[in-house]
């Protein structure tokens, strides 16, 4: 499968944000590429509220299986989430376990009015009733459970797509 | 033979000292902790990792910061805790130790933290837990006898990584009551073990163990040789309550010759930083200008403490 590129996911991404975000919406990127994807939003559509980012890992359902690994990042909401409307970014939408978790640790923040998802890809193989409203790309077939698809961030700051055998 | 601390897979699987304890696991719990400190921005200050376990705080001897302090990591990670006070239960009655801990089990228990006045209980506990294949059970030890208190150990390294970034350019002298303090022996284990290149430990003679220097630190013998140019200075508590004999004159006469001043921390770097366990004596180990002062971080290294517990029981928690 040739992979998509990323650079105009995320124009395209931006694209179809842009009529349905206010003055007062505000992100929330989810470590580590939602973070990365999420500052480019920010930027291409202006948002004067700063930016959050989500490190679920203390959240997993799979925490009692797996552990805490890698070492988890530290989790900052600069905005009050009270009341607030907030779009969950993430780069790939799969399981859905990690924006149960993202949804689960935000609510922990304070209750906000709204909450949205935007993904570049969604890559299939739901295990929860969660969906995007706003995705870039959606694979016509779902990608194989061995495989992992993931966003890459080169020295200079460009965003590219990775595939992954595990 | 394997550490008893650690997994087959090298995972923490008990932390009952930090004496031997891989630097690699040291600076896991440490790095672990950091996104523990910023639970108080929080409304909801609850993280859901020991949510269904129950963790028993076994305190055999009394302590009330360090067990309030486990209480509330283990409550912030969502877990029930149940707090025994041993004194006055079964052991008065002549229950062993381990009938304790087997009857404890059956009321499913998932972790114990124990203080105990005899090195080693939380040792034993362990060993018994691996003897009879309860490995899904773990132990951490809240301070035993004057063996170790790996938790304070390991906050110290916390705050000391905090305020100075880096081990590998420090020197760190320890000042006090080393014969009876578990504490300093965890200091020094994880002092040595993080790389810190100087470690000094500064007392009178009768309050400093025989073979301090096979621990790989220096003694100095008065506080102006020990305070010089350190970046660390690390109180100890007077231990009234372990002293037999007469190891020292008095209070008063100690304070005059041993007790951290104005005037004696003025010989450690203008930006050295203040420790101390807790609890203090004022005007016997530690002037209160000092205790106060700016260069003091007594109060965050009890911040910190919640972390770093909850660093090291979410660890032992996720397998």
């Amino acid at each position: 499968m040739p992979l998509p590129d990323a650079e105009q996911l995320i124009a395209r991404l931006a694209a179809d944000m842009r009529p349905h975000i206010t003055p007062d919406t505000a992100l929330v990127g989810i470590h580590t590429g939602g973070v990365w994807l999420a500052q480019r939003l920010h930027a291409l559509l202006g948002l004067s509220q700063p930016l959050g980012a989500v490190d679920v890992s203390f959240y997993r359902d799979d925490y009692g299986a797996k552990g805490l690994h890698p070492t988890p990042q530290k989790s900052e909401i600069p905005f009050d989430v009270e009341g607030a409307h907030i779009v969950i970014v993430d780069d790939v939408l799969y399981t859905g376990r990690t924006t149960r978790a993202a949804l689960n640790e935000l609510f922990d923040y304070g209750r906000p009015a709204h909450v949205d998802l935007a993904v570049l890809i969604d890559r299939g193989g739901r295990e929860l009733p969660i969906s995007a409203r706003f995705c870039a790309l959606t694979l016509a077939e779902p990608l194989p459970a061995g495989q992992n698809l993931q966003l890459e961030r080169d020295d200079s700051g460009a965003l590219t797509m990775r595939l992954i055998h595990a | 033979m394997r550490n008893p601390q650690l997994n087959k897979h090298g995972e923490l699987q008990h932390l009952l000292t930090l004496d031997g304890l891989p630097r690699d696991i040291i600076t896991q719990i440490l790095d672990n902790a950091t996104p523990f400190t910023e639970m108080a921005e929080r409304e909801v200050k609850k993280l859901p990792l020991l949510r269904g376990k129950s963790v028993f705080n076994l305190f055999f001897e009394n302590s009330t910061r360090t067990r309030t302090t486990f209480e509330i990591a283990a409550k912030r990670l969502s877990a029930d805790v149940i707090n025994l006070n041993v004194s006055t239960s079964s052991t008065k009655k002549g229950e062993t130790l381990l009938d304790t801990v087997d009857n404890l089990c059956a009321m499913q228990a998932d972790m114990f933290v124990v203080r105990h006045e005899s090195s080693g209980a939380p040792h034993l506990i362990a060993q018994h837990l691996q003897n009879t294949g309860r490995d899904h059970i773990h132990v951490v030890n809240a301070g035993d006898g004057r063996h170790a208190h790996p938790t304070q150990g390991l906050l110290d390294m916390y705050t000391i990584r905090h305020f100075k970034k880096d081990f590998h350019n420090l020197t760190v002298a320890i000042v006090g009551d080393v014969l009876h303090s578990r504490v300093a022996r965890s200091q020094i284990a994880a002092l040595t073990t993080l790389g810190v290149p100087e470690v000094r430990v500064i007392a009178p003679k009768t309050l400093i163990p025989t073979d301090v220097e096979r621990m790989g630190v220096h003694y100095c013998a008065t506080m102006q040789e020990g305070l010089k140019d350190v970046d660390v200075v690390m109180m100890l508590r007077l231990q009234n309550e372990r002293m037999n004999g007469a190891l020292l004159p008095s209070p008063q006469e100690f304070f005059k010759v041993w007790g951290l001043t104005a005037d004696k921390l003025a010989l450690a770097r203008p930006d050295a930083i203040v420790m101390h366990p807790g609890p203090m004596n004022r005007g016997v180990e530690i002037d209160s200008a000092v205790a106060d002062g700016n260069q003091a971080v007594i109060l965050p290294q009890v911040t910190f403490g919640i972390a770093v517990r909850m660093a090291v029981m979410s660890m032992l928690g996720s397998h």
